[in-house]
């Protein structure tokens, strides 16, 4: 190092100095005092302490502090002190000067040199820019009032504590690990807090539906309000915030709004500088610029094509760019990154690609009375991502795997339940095998922690004769509560009987161990309310199950919480999600609903104004007694009901696992035959129990007379009037296998046959399987036990039909007139009609 | 270089969903939104008997035909299981917040 003497003078003592020298080293300049380029600055001073001189510009007026420590700041965990990196000392320690609060303004590349706000300008030799990111703010009106900011430096924090201060209600805008850490913080000291996603789950690109779930219902359970789905419209206030509203109309008071939607690249200064900029500004492996003297590092720039947002990138990137600056050549390669929440008490960890896709293999665990969830994604026998809940002290140990690129297929059975019993149950005498696991385990081991059921109990009650999963359940209540511990149960059977297990009931699809009726038991027993909740409870093993589990829990769910379950309409099938048929076209026939069979001019006309309209090739008189308009498009749909509607028709939910028709003789109104009112019974019948969703499609016919030309003895419900009164027969087909019905009873009144038949459809629909009709219905539990719920039991009768018709109260809202009202009106639309012409 | 077409935003796509776009050749285009925020974009015909596989169940990564239940795979095309068959795909992606599909793929696909 050289020093060169730039001018000598006197001191008023008349010493002889020869200070100050001209500093002749390369001139290092930093924009940015944060978490990379400092930590850039201390990288370069352990391999060569002495050979740049180091000037750091900082926007904030601080000396570097540990930006991701803000949080626990928030939550008065820390405070500033104790999140500080590099005091003042630091810089005079190292000779480096630090101009905080000046942020640099421009950067002359042809000077090489940079100005700052204050005027100041300094000539470099080397320029690193480290300029991080601003944070998204999402253009609605009001993002500037006072009170709106974002989580982003130490100067957001203490907006908020002053917030705080003054108590009342803050909106987070965005549920992400940002959010809801700002959301946290802001709850501890004391806000009431509600958070706003615009997506259906919390952080949706780190977790996936399932734990995004699991972290809603914790943070609502800490008295945050979650809104997912959730968009804003605009923020409002006289002179400062006083509340969010939503697009739906929504209106959220609250005196501070945080926005926590995202964060990009600070890269302006660069992009004006002429530095070549994409996402971020572009680094090579050294993390050199398109300017060989201009550096960059940290979230401002984009590295191979990738942009990070976590610290743990930075770490690599840095020494990267001191072994660049002192001649060293070990380039950055890019970083695989994780997240964890540190929220307190909440622990959540993801990692690599969980998103799953071709080839990959999803292992999940559930484990619903504490809480877990733990999803590990294997492709090639490596693991490519994993997500976990509630237990992520083995999300190290996943990460490790997955960044070695180590081979699982030896200790992949055993994977999922984490390092200590993967590693451990290998070593401990060569145990791959989950069997081989449980075999080794004590006698005392606790296999079901609901019941508190150990191994030697399991093992007692199999010895005893149980050779099957439901009979163990029965026999000693392991794996009957939660069933977390249904495979251990399964292993054991298997260890003890060795072939000679039974295979259990036949399960629900390939998602789940449980049968159907297991899970509609569950879902009443423990309450369950929303399809991922039943997912997560009962362990399926899918990330969202397949389209024959999710349209069956979409039932289960509607039936056992009428009124409050919300439906999900993707977990229905297409002609329930279009209220219309499908046809082999893909175009769509409609059938509106014509009470009893009956019609009239004015019905008869609209019909034919529609079939001329929309130019439908084919109309049809259906099996049912109604008209069915054939070759409607998707797009055509809204309209044609509205035109429907406006002649007074509903939808005849032709279409739906539901009550279909009515079918009707003309009785004893017009009939040289009739006994009864058939007609006005059907019609009566129809206007109670149209609308209501059922396990299947299902049908009902009233006849006047024996001779029965409704032919209702094959329907699900059908009525044959006698003179004495009527007769009611249950569980007839024509499908596949025909079957005519079992006569259930004879009622005297035309009341009792409305009761008996709301009594018996809510049977029905409480009881039997998903897309099983009353037929294989009623030949599985026998027409002795219907009769035994029905007829034997005035009470339970009364009972059920009062269920149905509360149910009833909730469905029959015409979902023809919903659409046509606008109601989800843009699915039945193309995205977006692009014009391309042919090349 | 590829040509992208912007054909709207995340949200106008129910997540486990699907929209289609509409090009002046023969076919339409699925874009699909799965439960896990992903994108893919398939012609909209099953390689079955052409059911439009926009309005099918959409799980995990797969859909479910609508008109005779054939599960295609979304990243491929391919019909799943002991099925046999393949849907073309198009070329999707998400950046400044709006989706794009690749438009010479698009072209061809619709033809
Ligand atoms: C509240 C919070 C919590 C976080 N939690 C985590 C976590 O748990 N785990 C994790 O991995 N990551 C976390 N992060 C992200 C992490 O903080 C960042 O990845 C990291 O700080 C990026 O480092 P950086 O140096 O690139 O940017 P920053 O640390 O933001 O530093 C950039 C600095 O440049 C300054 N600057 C900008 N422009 C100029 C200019 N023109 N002139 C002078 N100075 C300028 C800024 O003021 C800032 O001080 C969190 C971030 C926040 C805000
Ligand atoms: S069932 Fe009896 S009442 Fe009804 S139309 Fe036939 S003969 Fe007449
Ligand atoms: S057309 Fe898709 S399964 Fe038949």
């Amino acid at each position: 190092m050289e020093f060169q003497v730039k001018d000598e003078r006197r001191t008023d003592s008349g010493d002889d100095v020869l200070v100050p020298f001209e500093d002749v080293r390369e001139h290092l300049v930093v924009v940015g005092n944060g978490m990379a380029g400092c930590r850039a600055v201390e990288e370069l001073l352990a391999r060569d302490a002495g050979r740049y001189r180091v000037t750091i510009f900082g926007a904030e007026p601080y000396v570097n502090y540990n930006r991701i420590m803000l949080s626990p700041v928030l939550a008065g965990e820390k405070t500033f002190e104790q999140i500080v990196i590099n005091d003042a000392a630091w810089y005079d320690d190292n000779g480096i000067e630090l101009i905080a609060g000046d942020p640099v303004t421009g950067i002359d590349r042809a000077a090489k040199a940079v100005t700052s706000q204050s005027g100041r300008t300094v000539h470099y030799d080397k320029l690193l820019i480290a300029t991080g990111s601003d944070p998204f703010i999402i253009p609605v009106p009001g993002k500037d009032l006072p009170g709106v900011i974002s989580f982003r430096d130490m100067k957001d924090v203490d907006t908020m504590l002053e917030a705080a201060g003054k108590g009342g209600s803050a909106v987070v805008i965005g549920g992400g690990l940002l959010g809801l850490e700002a959301a946290h913080g802001l709850t501890l000291r004391g806000m009431k807090v509600t958070v706003i996603h615009l997506m259906d789950t919390l952080m949706e690109r780190q977790l996936d539906e399932a734990a995004g779930w699991l972290l809603k219902t914790a943070l609502e359970g800490r008295g945050q309000t979650i809104l997912t789905g959730a968009n804003t419209a605009e923020i409002y206030g006289e002179g400062q915030v006083e509340g969010v509203r939503l697009k739906d109309g929504r209106d959220i008071p609250a005196s501070l709004v945080v926005m926590a939607v995202g964060i990009r690249p600070a890269t302006s200064l660069a992009r004006e500088a002429g530095l070549e900029v994409n996402r971020g500004i572009t680094v090579d492996d050294h993390m050199v610029t398109s300017d060989p003297d201009v550096l960059a590092v940290g979230e401002c720039v984009e590295h191979d094509g990738n942009v990070y947002g976590l610290v743990a990138p930075l770490w690599d990137m840095c020494r990267s760019l001191a072994d660049g600056l002192t001649d060293q050549h070990t380039g950055y390669k890019g970083s695989v990154t994780s997240t964890k929440l540190k929220v307190a008490g909440l622990d959540v960890f993801s990692v690599g690609d969980f998103s799953g896709g071709e080839g990959c293999e999803d292992i999940v665990l559930r484990d619903a009375s504490r809480g877990v969830y733990k999803r590990v994604v294997v492709k090639d026998d490596r693991i490519v991502g994993a997500v976990l809940y509630g237990d992520t002290a083995d999300g190290g140990w996943y990460f490790d795997l997955l960044k070695k690129g180590e081979d699982v297929s030896d200790i992949r059975d055993l994977l999922i339940f984490g390092q200590a019993y993967a590693v451990l149950g290998a070593s401990g005498g060569g145990a791959l095998d989950p069997k081989a696991a449980v075999a080794v385990l004590s006698d005392d081991a606790e296999i079901c922690g609901c019941n508190g059921v150990s191994k030697g109990q399991v093992v007692a009650c199999i010895d005893a004769g149980a050779c099957s999963l439901d009979a163990v359940r029965a026999g000693c209540k392991a794996s009957a509560s939660c069933g977390s511990c249904t495979g251990l149960v399964e292993n054991l059977l298997a260890v003890v009987l060795g072939d000679d297990v039974k295979s259990g009931p036949k399960t629900m699809c390939k998602c789940t161990s449980f049968g159907h009726d297991d899970v509609r038991r569950e879902i009443v027993a423990q309450d369950m309310r929303s399809i991922p909740e039943v997912m997560q409870k009962l362990h399926w093993s899918t990330p969202d199950g397949c389209s024959s589990c999710r349209p069956a829990l979409n039932y289960y769910l509607l039936c056992a919480l009428p009124g409050d379950y919300v439906d999900d309409q993707q977990s229905r099938f297409v002609n329930e999600r279009m209220h219309a048929n499908i046809q082999k076209d893909g175009t769509y026939s409609v059938v509106p609903r014509m009470w009893g069979g009956l019609t009239n001019p004015r019905e008869l006309r609209a019909i034919a104004d529609v079939v001329e309209k929309y130019d439908a090739p084919m109309v049809k008189v259906t099996g049912g007694q109604r008209l069915d308009i054939f070759g409607i498009k998707k797009e055509d749909l809204p309209a044609v009901w509205a035109d429907l509607n406006a002649a007074g028709m509903v939808s005849g939910h032709a279409y739906g696992k539901s009550l279909r028709t009515v079918k009707t003789c003309v009785g004893s109104e017009w009939c040289r035959f009739g006994t009864q009112d058939s007609t006005g019974l059907g019609v009566k019948i129809e206007r109670m129990t149209w609308g209501s969703w059922m396990p299947h499609k299902f049908k009902i016919a009233a006849s006047g007379c024996p001779r029965n030309c409704a032919e209702a003895t094959i329907k699900d419900f059908g009525v044959v009037c006698v003179d004495s009164g009527y007769e009611l027969h249950v569980g007839g087909n024509g499908g596949i296998h025909v079957r005519a019905t079992d006569l259930l009873c004879k009622v005297a009144t035309e009341q009792e046959a409305l009761d008996y038949c709301a009594a018996f459809i809510q049977l029905y629909r409480e009881e039997a399987r998903y897309l099983e009709r009353t037929a294989p219905w009623i030949e599985r539990v026998g027409v002795d036990y219907i009769k035994s719920r029905i007829v034997e039991d005035d009470a339970g009768r009364e009972a059920l039909r009062s269920r149905f018709l509360y149910s009833q109260s909730f469905s029959q809202e015409d979902p023809w007139a919903e659409r046509a009202a606008g109601a989800n009106s843009e699915l039945h639309q193309p995205l977006q009609p692009i014009a391309i012409a042919a090349e | 270089m590829t040509d992208w077409i912007d054909i709207g935003t995340l949200a106008d796509i129910p997540q486990r969903g699907a929209r289609t776009v509409q090009l002046s050749g023969e076919k339409e285009i699925a874009v699909f939104r799965t439960g896990d925020d992903q994108l893919f974009a398939l012609v909209n015909e099953c390689p079955h008997k052409k059911g439009p596989l926009s309005q099918g169940i959409v799980h995990g990564h797969s859909v479910a035909c609508p008109l005779h239940n054939w599960n295609i795979a979304l990243k491929t095309g391919e019909a799943q299981g002991n099925d046999e068959g393949c849907t073309p795909t198009i070329a999707v992606k998400e950046e400044g917040g709006r989706i794009w599909i690749a438009r010479p793929m698009a072209m061809q696909a619709a033809a």
